[in-house]
């Protein structure tokens, strides 16, 4: 089984972030950059199905400037055979990283797609999705349990108030995984002198037919919230400090 | 201009998500379509609706909507939604309006906006603005073709006023086109938990808890006022809350009208995903933790010996009231 992980840098999450001078991003200067968490436990269940199916491969894609390259061989380290650069510097949204991946799942001849449940960055949780319908393949986002045989994938996904969904469905299809589902490995010394010399693909948007396409959705005018003061400290023991907190959250600050 | 806003409902009941949704568009003039979708037993939310002012809500019934999926809810609502012309489609950010819209867009080779903290709508269009890194900053965006889609987070829009409106109802059998991924099997985790993002009242653990058995401190606490449960990274990757329950960038957004952290320092991380709640108590034995900086109100004390009174306490307020 072709399996194709779709991985997203993003800012480290503590990453404190400015504004560019524009206002139509962050300021990008300083930033560490690391593969998306949540895209970090799609390659490891990538590399775990790929060894229990005994067979298949797990080719890792990337989108944007050159430094993603260095996700891509993180990924490499990991354990993925191989990786693929779709080399932009343009500005993206979801519908265009949607379209443009699934024509890359497409040249790679994929058989079965993991991603993360959002990039911690744009927090869209949108990339499966988009993926999902313009390959139309059948999809599952937040999924916290995956198990594949044959041709039918089961996935347990994470609904609200501590329920769970059992859901099947044949392959291929996109899988957007949740944090919990399992733990990433941690790259090894043969895989990181292997990450070193691979070689990565490179893709523009033209050789996947879209250059002539752009985004659909526009941000602008980046702002960083108010600050919050901090407010009063309340003092006594225990007791009196919690039955005052009950007084002044009913009396002042009427929440309960 | 037309503008459709999907509510949503679990078995009937409507989600207040969606009433925050229609008060708003109301408060801005806009009167919009709302749509249903579902196997029968939906007056009483249409209902719902109108009371809150809607004057038309579409239902889109099939037998296979009983149950949701992503492919039959998204091939439903374009079915109809793309012999409507929309120029607005919005929905709930809900674990559904988060899971079927990105296809839904992709139907109508249309963008996403998701989780919006405020919606604006203009002639034809709309900008939304919507927190990015989990609320360390926010963006504005606008929509440059095709229909503005855009899913809103629920409890940050007021629901407004009794408008006692009756609403037109138009029932219309939908196509739900090829269901691949099916729910076979729900599995509840056995307690009745308030869910995270919905929930007024949120009282959240960290690594101060040692245990997660000594979790059901704060489940007391919390189960006396109906509120929910959080943890903080710090805790979930301890192994004492799973990490459903965790705030923070790579875990839930929220916004609740009052936050507990209890034993939690306020990692930048943390106070990404809780930071606009609109109160915000901490309960820490460091008074040098940074969650100080942001809380309205702050204890400097042990956890273990602060929560079990404050649980007293409000079981009294709630015996008096």
């Amino acid at each position: 089984m072709n399996i194709i992980v779709l991985v997203k840098q993003v800012p480290d999450t503590e990453t404190k972030i400015k504004i560019s001078g524009d206002k139509k991003s962050i300021e990008k200067t300083d930033v560490k950059w690391v593969i998306n968490p949540y895209d970090e436990f799609a390659i490891e269940q990538a590399l775990k199905t790929k060894e229990q199916l005994k067979a298949g491969s797990v080719t890792v894609v990337s989108m944007g400037p050159d430094r993603v390259v260095e996700s891509l061989r993180t990924a490499i380290a990991m354990g993925a055979d191989n990786a693929v650069h779709v080399k932009t510097d343009q500005p993206l949204d979801s519908y265009l990283v949607g379209k443009t991946l699934a024509e890359v799942v497409k040249k790679e001849s994929g058989q079965l797609v993991f991603t993360g449940k959002q990039g911690i960055d744009d927090d869209q949780a949108a990339t499966f999705g988009f993926v999902a319908e313009f390959l139309n393949w059948p999809s599952a986002s937040m999924v916290v349990k995956c198990e594949i045989a044959a041709d039918k994938i089961t996935v347990q996904r994470e609904v609200e108030g501590g329920t769970r969904f059992v859901l099947q469905m044949p392959a291929p299809a996109v899988i957007a995984v949740d944090k919990g589902i399992n733990t990433p490995r941690y790259a090894s010394l043969p895989g990181i002198m292997k990450a070193k010399k691979k070689e990565i693909k490179t893709y523009s948007m033209s050789d996947l037919g879209m250059a002539s396409e752009a985004i659909k959705t526009v941000s602008a005018d980046y702002a960083l919230p108010p600050e919050r003061q901090a407010g009063k400290k309340l003092s006594g023991d225990a007791a009196s400090q919690a039955k005052e907190l009950v007084r002044l959250l009913r009396e002042e600050a009427k929440v309960i | 201009m037309s503008t459709y806003l999907i509510a949503e409902h679990k078995d009937g009941q409507l989600k207040k998500a969606s009433l925050e949704m229609l008060s708003e568009c109301l408060r801005q003039g806009t009167q919009p379509t709302c749509i249903l979708l579902g196997h029968g037993a939906l007056e009483a939310a249409a209902g719902e609706l109108g009371k809150a002012g809607a004057s038309k809500v579409v239902i889109l019934e099939h037998a296979e909507l009983a149950s949701y999926s992503s492919e039959g809810f998204a091939n439903a609502l374009y079915g109809y939604l793309s012999k409507q012309s929309p120029s607005v489609i919005m929905a709930g950010a809900s674990w559904q309006g988060k899971d079927y819209l990105p296809r839904l867009s992709a139907k109508f080779n249309a963008g996403l906006a998701s989780d919006c903290t405020e919606f604006k709508l203009s002639g034809n269009s709309a900008t939304v603005r919507r927190p990015v890194f989990a609320g360390k900053c926010s963006q504005a965006v606008s929509f440059s073709s095709g229909p503005a889609i855009f899913s809103v987070r629920p409890n940050v829009l007021a629901v407004g006023g009794d408008q006692s409106t009756t609403p037109q109802i138009e029932k219309v059998a939908a196509d739900v086109g090829q269901i691949r991924a099916k729910v076979t099997e729900v599995l509840s985790s056995g307690q009745k938990k308030v869910d995270l993002t919905e929930a007024d009242i949120i009282v959240s653990g960290g690594r101060s808890l040692k245990s997660a058995d000594n979790f059901k401190l704060l489940f007391d606490c919390a189960s006396v006022v109906g509120a929910a449960v959080g943890a903080s990274r710090a805790a979930v990757d301890a192994g004492y809350a799973p990490h459903d329950m965790q705030v923070g960038q790579t875990g839930k957004t929220v916004s609740p009208k009052l936050y507990v952290a209890c034993g939690i320092s306020g990692a930048i991380q943390h106070l990404a995903g809780m930071r606009t709640s609109k109160v915000i108590v901490a309960i820490n034995k460091d008074p040098e933790a940074p969650i100080f900086q942001k809380a309205d109100y702050g204890i400097v004390g042990d956890l273990f010996e602060v929560v079990p009174h404050l649980t007293e306490e409000l079981k009294k307020l709630k015996a008096n009231s």
